[in-house]
C-alpha cells in the first residue's frame, strides 16, 4: 500500500463518520419514540417536560439540533445522556476500557484457537479424520456469538456452576486503580487476586465472542494453507530436500497468513459488535451493554456517541489490517 | 565409473483400479556421469512424470506400479523418505519450469537460496550468504549482493530462472533434472539460459536430464537424447546420430514439425498408440532387414 | 487398466444427478433441516398439543415429562405462565419461518438491485452506490438493527424492515462484484458487439450466472434473519408480546434460568437445528448449482 494510499484512507475517516452521524441522528428523530417521556417520573407537569426539551435543546429544528451538536461535537463535547444525566464522553471513556480488554482477549483467544485448529486440519489433509475438522468448524461457524454466550451461560454458570455469569468482577472486592483497564492495572501492579477475579468474570463472555471467530480464522487459515501447499513454490521445496513440516511452517505459512488476515481481520468487526449482545448476556459493564439500555430509553446523546464510538473502532481496526497485510505481503509495498 | 542415474522397465500409473490409466509403460534410460541427456517427446507423453518419478515428487493420484530407478547405484524406489530427502536438492536437483511461481514470493532471493545451503551443507549464517552471492555471480546476475536483498517480484523472469539455475546446481549436485526451462521464456532469453546450464554443469560436474519438447533446445545442448511417445522409449542414442538419422516415423515426423528457418514446418499429425506399436514394428523389420540385407 | 490413449469419453452421466451427488451430506443435511422446520411450522395447528398462549397458573414451571415433577401433558414443561413450551416452540417455528422467508426475499430484492446497478452503471453511480454501502457497513449491525427496531416500535414489520436495513448490503456487494466480473468477461463484450442492449445483457447473461450465488445467499440470509429475530426478541423489542418467538422465550427464560433452565435451554436448540441447516442448505447448493464445478 502506497503511503498515498493510507493518506486516502485516512482522509476517507472525517466524512465516513460524519455520514454515520447524520444517518443515526435523522433516524432517531424521524421515527417515533420520545427520550423525555422515557424518563420522567409519572405525573410530572407539562411545564417540566417543556423545560427539559429546552434544555435538551429538542424542540428546535432537526437541522439546527444537528449544527448544534455537530459544533459542540468537533470541540470534544458529546452533550449529556439523558437517561444518566452525565457527559456522553465520560460515559463512554468510562466504560470503554472494558469492552475494549473483552474484545482483546476474546480475539487472543480466538488466535490461538484457530491456529492450532488450522494447523491439525492442514496436518489432516487429504485423510479421512480431516472431516472431523471441517465439520467440526463449520458448526461452530453456524453458531452465533450470542448463542455461545447463552449456552456457556447455561453450561458453566447453573448446570455446573463454576463460573459467575454476570458483572465485571465481585463487588466485595477492594481496589482502586487509576485506569478503567482493570485487568491490565491489576496484572501490571501484581494484584493477581483482582486479575484472578476479573478474569474469571471475562472467560464465558470472551468465549463466547471468541468462538465464532476461531472457526472463521481457522477455516480461512486452513483453506490458505492448503492453497499455498499447492503453489509450484511449495512443491519445488519438496524437491529440495525440506520435510512436509518445515515447508508448512516456514515456506507455506508466511504465505497464507496474508489472505488470513485479509479476510479474517475485517470479520473483526463482528467480534467488536457482538459485545452488544454478549455483554449483555453477561451484564457486563462495557459500552455494549450500554448501547442497549441507551436504545431501549430513546437516550439521542448517548445513542449518537456510541455509534459513533464503534463507527471509529471498525474504521481504526480496517485501517489497521490493511497495513497489516500491507506489511506481511512484499507485493504490496511498492505500488 | 557408476552410472548416474538408471532407470529400468519403469511404469507409472494414474488413477486406481478400473480407471487407472498408464503414463509410462516400461520406460528405462540410463545417465552417466557429466552426461547432458535430451528427453523429447510432446505434450502428455510422459516426460515430466519420469522426472517427478526419480524425484519422488509424484501426484497423489500416482503411483509407481513396476521398475526399478537407481542413482549411483542406491535403490531410490526401497529408500525411505528421510533418505531421499537427503539426497534431493543436493545430489539430485531440479531446474522448475515456471521462473515466475518457483519462488516463495514473501521471501527475499538471498534468504531462500542461503536457506537451501544451510540445510544441506550446514553452512554459517554469514558463510551461506558468501556462497549465494558466489553462485549469483556464476549466472550471470550482475550486483548479485544487491540482488540476494530483493524479493521475486522485483526481479525480472530470466533473473529468476537464473536464480533457480544457481539454486539447482548450488551443492555440486550429481545429476540436475532440468523440468523445460525454457519453455516459458523467449527466445533471446532462452539462449542464455542454456548457455548458463551448460556452463555451470561443466563447472560443477552434474548429469543432466533436460526434459523438454524443444528439439532445437536438444540439439543445442544434448549430447545424447531419448524420445519419448505415450510413455514408451522411441529412441535413443546420440543426438547428432538420432537427428541425422532418425529411425522411427514418430521422431521423422517430429523433426518435420520442428520449425526452421529454411523450410516451412508440418504439423505433426497425432499418431494413435496402436499404430506406433505397428509402425514400430514395422520399423524394426525394416532395421533388421537392413542389417541383414545389404541395404 | 486402460492404456491412456485407447481409453474413449465415459459414459455421460445425467449432470443434475452428478451434481446433488456432489452436494452430498450437506445437501441432504440441510435440506432435512430446513424441512423439518418448514413441516413444523405449516402444520403448527395441527400438531401443538396445546394453544400458544393458553396459560394454566397452577402447572407454572413445570420441569420436562421425563424429569421428576413433570407431567405428560406438558411434554417440554411450562414457563411462569403455565404456558406449554412445545406448543410455544412449535408456533414459533412459523414466527421464524414467516419472518425468514419475507425479510430474506426483500433484502436480496433491494441489494441484488442496487448491486446490479452500481456493477453494471459503473462510473459515479457505482462510486455512490459503494460509498453508501461503506458507510451502512460501519454500523454495528446488531446497533443498527436493535435502533431501528426500537425506533419503528415492536411488531413483524419492525424485525422484517430491521434485517433487510442491515443486510441487503451482503446482498449488493457480492452481486456488485459478480456483475463487474461478468460484464469484463469475453461473452459479454461479445454480446454487446452482436447489438444486446445493456438490459439484454444483465437478463440474458449476468443473471443467470448470478443465480447460484444467489441462492446460496439467501439460504444463509434465512438462517441470518431468524438469529437477528432472536436478538431483537432479546432484547424485549420483537413482535408484541403474545406472539411466540424462540428469542421471547430465550429472554424469559434468563430471567429465570436458575430455576427453569430448560426454556432458555430448548429455544436455542431449535435455533442452532435450523441455523445449521439453512447454512448446509446454502452450502450444499452452492455446489449443486455452481456452473464451474459442474464440469
Amino acid at each position: 500500500m502506497r503511503w498515498g494510499e493510507v493518506v486516502r484512507r485516512l482522509i476517507l475517516i472525517p466524512p465516513t463518520l460524519f455520514g454515520v452521524a447524520v444517518i443515526v441522528f435523522v433516524l432517531l428523530r424521524v421515527v417515533p419514540g420520545d427520550p423525555i417521556a422515557m424518563m420522567i417520573p409519572p405525573g410530572a407537569s407539562s411545564e417540566d417536560i417543556l423545560r427539559l426539551r429546552v434544555f435538551y435543546g429538542l424542540d428546535q429544528p432537526m437541522l439546527q439540533q444537528f449544527i448544534t451538536w455537530l459544533g459542540q461535537a468537533l470541540r470534544g463535547d458529546f452533550g449529556r445522556s439523558i437517561s444518566v444525566h452525565q457527559s456522553v464522553f465520560e460515559l463512554v471513556l468510562a466504560r470503554l476500557p472494558a469492552t475494549l480488554e473483552l474484545a482483546l482477549l476474546a480475539t487472543l483467544i480466538a488466535i490461538v484457537l484457530g491456529l492450532i485448529t488450522a494447523m491439525i486440519g492442514i496436518h489432516l489433509r487429504g485423510r479421512r479424520a480431516e472431516w472431523v475438522v471441517d465439520g467440526g468448524v463449520g458448526i461452530l461457524l453456524a453458531i452465533p456469538d450470542f448463542l455461545w454466550a447463552l449456552i456457556l451461560l447455561l453450561l458453566f454458570g447453573v448446570l455446573i456452576p463454576l463460573l459467575p455469569i454476570s458483572g465485571r468482577i465481585d463487588p466485595q472486592l477492594d481496589f482502586s486503580f487509576r485506569s478503567n483497564f482493570y485487568l491490565l492495572e491489576s496484572l501490571l501492579t501484581g494484584r493477581f487476586d483482582i486479575a484472578n477475579a476479573l478474569l474469571r468474570h471475562m472467560i464465558l463472555p470472551a468465549l463466547a465472542l471468541a468462538l465464532p471467530f476461531a472457526a472463521l480464522v481457522a477455516r480461512i487459515l486452513k483453506t490458505s494453507l492448503a492453497e499455498a501447499e499447492d503453489q509450484d513454490y511449495a512443491q519445488i521445496a519438496r524437491a529440495r530436500g525440506f520435510s512436509r513440516p518445515e515447508i508448512l511452517l516456514r515456506e507455506v505459512f508466511p504465505n497464507a497468513l496474508i489472505p488470513t488476515v485479509a479476510l479474517g481481520g475485517v470479520q473483526g468487526t463482528l467480534l467488536l459488535g457482538g459485545t452488544v449482545l454478549v455483554e449483555r448476556i453477561f451484564s457486563y459493564e462495557g459500552i455494549g451493554n450500554m448501547a442497549i439500555d441507551a436504545v431501549i430509553n430513546r437516550d439521542f446523546p448517548l445513542i449518537q456517541g456510541l455509534v459513533l464510538t464503534f463507527a471509529v473502532l471498525f474504521i481504526a481496526l480496517n485501517l489497521a489490517v490493511d497495513l497489516v497485510v500491507t506489511l506481511l505481503d512484499p507485493r504490496l509495498r511498492h505500488g | 565409473m557408476t552410472t548416474v542415474l538408471s532407470v529400468q522397465g519403469l511404469q507409472v500409473a494414474i488413477g486406481k483400479g478400473a480407471h487407472a490409466a498408464n503414463v509410462l509403460r516400461g520406460v528405462s534410460l540410463e545417465l552417466q556421469p557429466g552426461e547432458v541427456r535430451g528427453l523429447v517427446g510432446e505434450s502428455g507423453a510422459g516426460k515430466s512424470m519420469l522426472g517427478r518419478a526419480v524425484l519422488g515428487l509424484l501426484p497423489a493420484n500416482a503411483a509407481i506400479t513396476a521398475g526399478a530407478i537407481t542413482f549411483a547405484g542406491r535403490d531410490l524406489l526401497a529408500m525411505g523418505e528421510p533418505g531421499r530427502r537427503g539426497l534431493l536438492g543436493r545430489s539430485i536437483a531440479l531446474i522448475p519450469q515456471d521462473p515466475m511461481t518457483s519462488l516463495n514470493p514473501v521471501k527475499r532471493v538471498g534468504h531462500q537460496i542461503a536457506q537451501l545451503l544451510r540445510h544441506h551443507l550446514a553452512l554459517s549464517k554469514r558463510e551461506a550468504r558468501e556462497r549465494a552471492a558466489d553462485l549469483l555471480a556464476e549466472v550471470a546476475i550482475r550486483e548479485p549482493r544487491r540482488v540476494l536483498d530483493l524479493y521475486p517480484h522485483e526481479i525480472s523472469g530470466g533473473m529468476r530462472q537464473r536464480v533457480l539455475i544457481a539454486m539447482a546446481f548450488a551443492c555440486d549436485p550429481a545429476l540436475v533434472i532440468a523440468d523445460e526451462p525454457t519453455t516459458a521464456l523467449d527466445v533471446t532469453v532462452q539462449r542464455q539460459v542454456l548457455q548458463l546450464v551448460e556452463r555451470l554443469r561443466q563447472r560443477h560436474g552434474s548429469a543432466v536430464l533436460f526434459i523438454t519438447h524443444d528439439l532445437g533446445v536438444v540439439a543445442k545442448l544434448c549430447r545424447t537424447m531419448t524420445v519419448l511417445h505415450a510413455g514408451r522409449v522411441l529412441e535413443e542414442g546420440e543426438t547428432a546420430e538420432v537427428l541425422a538419422r532418425p529411425r522411427h516415423p514418430y521422431t521423422r515426423a517430429l523433426l518435420a514439425a520442428t520449425p526452421r528457418a529454411d523450410r516451412p514446418a508440418e504439423a505433426l499429425r497425432p499418431v494413435p498408440p496402436v499404430l506406433i506399436e505397428s509402425l514400430w514394428s514395422e520399423a524394426y523389420r525394416l532395421d533388421r532387414l537392413a542389417v541383414v540385407g545389404t541395404a | 487398466m486402460v492404456d491412456l490413449a485407447l481409453a474413449g469419453p465415459a459414459a455421460p452421466q445425467s449432470r443434475w444427478i452428478a451434481a446433488v451427488k456432489r452436494g452430498g451430506a450437506r445437501l441432504w443435511l440441510g435440506a432435512s433441516l430446513v424441512g423439518i422446520l418448514a413441516l413444523v411450522a405449516l402444520l403448527a395447528p395441527l400438531i401443538a398439543p396445546h394453544h400458544p398462549l393458553e396459560q394454566d397458573l397452577m402447572s407454572a414451571q413445570l420441569p420436562p415429562a421425563w424429569v421428576t415433577g413433570g407431567e405428560a401433558a406438558y411434554w417440554l414443561g411450562t414457563d411462569s405462565l403455565g404456558r406449554c413450551v412445545l406448543s410455544r416452540l412449535i408456533y414459533s417455528a412459523r414466527t421464524a419461518v414467516a419472518v425468514a422467508l419475507i425479510a430474506a426475499s426483500l433484502a436480496a430484492a433491494i441489494g441484488i438491485a442496487l448491486g446490479l446497478i452500481a456493477g453494471s452503471f459503473g462510473g459515479w453511480v457505482d462510486q455512490a452506490i459503494s460509498r453508501l454501502i461503506d458507510v451502512w457497513m460501519a454500523f454495528p449491525p446488531v446497533l443498527l438493527s436493535i435502533v431501528l427496531a426500537a425506533v419503528i416500535g415492536a411488531g413483524l414489520t419492525s424485525v422484517i424492515a430491521a434485517i433487510v436495513v442491515v443486510d441487503w448490503t451482503r446482498f449488493a456487494r457480492v452481486v456488485r462484484a459478480e456483475t463487474m466480473v461478468q460484464l469484463r468477461r469475453d461473452y459479454a463484450a461479445a454480446a454487446r458487439v452482436i447489438g444486446l442492449s445493456r438490459g439484454g445483457l444483465l437478463r440474458l447473461e449476468i443473471l443467470p450466472n448470478l443465480v447460484p450465488l444467489v441462492v446460496t445467499l439467501l439460504a444463509v440470509e434465512m438462517g441470518i434473519a431468524i438469529l437477528v429475530e432472536v436478538i431483537l426478541s432479546f432484547v424485549g423489542i420483537s413482535v408484541a408480546g403474545d406472539v411466540p418467538t424462540w428469542g421471547g422465550m430465550i429472554a424469559e427464560g434468563r430471567q429465570i434460568v436458575y430455576q427453569a433452565p430448560w426454556i432458555m435451554a430448548l429455544p436455542i436448540g431449535c435455533i442452532i437445528a435450523s441455523v445449521i441447516g439453512f447454512n448446509l442448505l446454502g452450502d450444499g447448493l452452492r455446489i449443486v448449482l455452481d456452473p464451474v464445478q459442474r464440469q
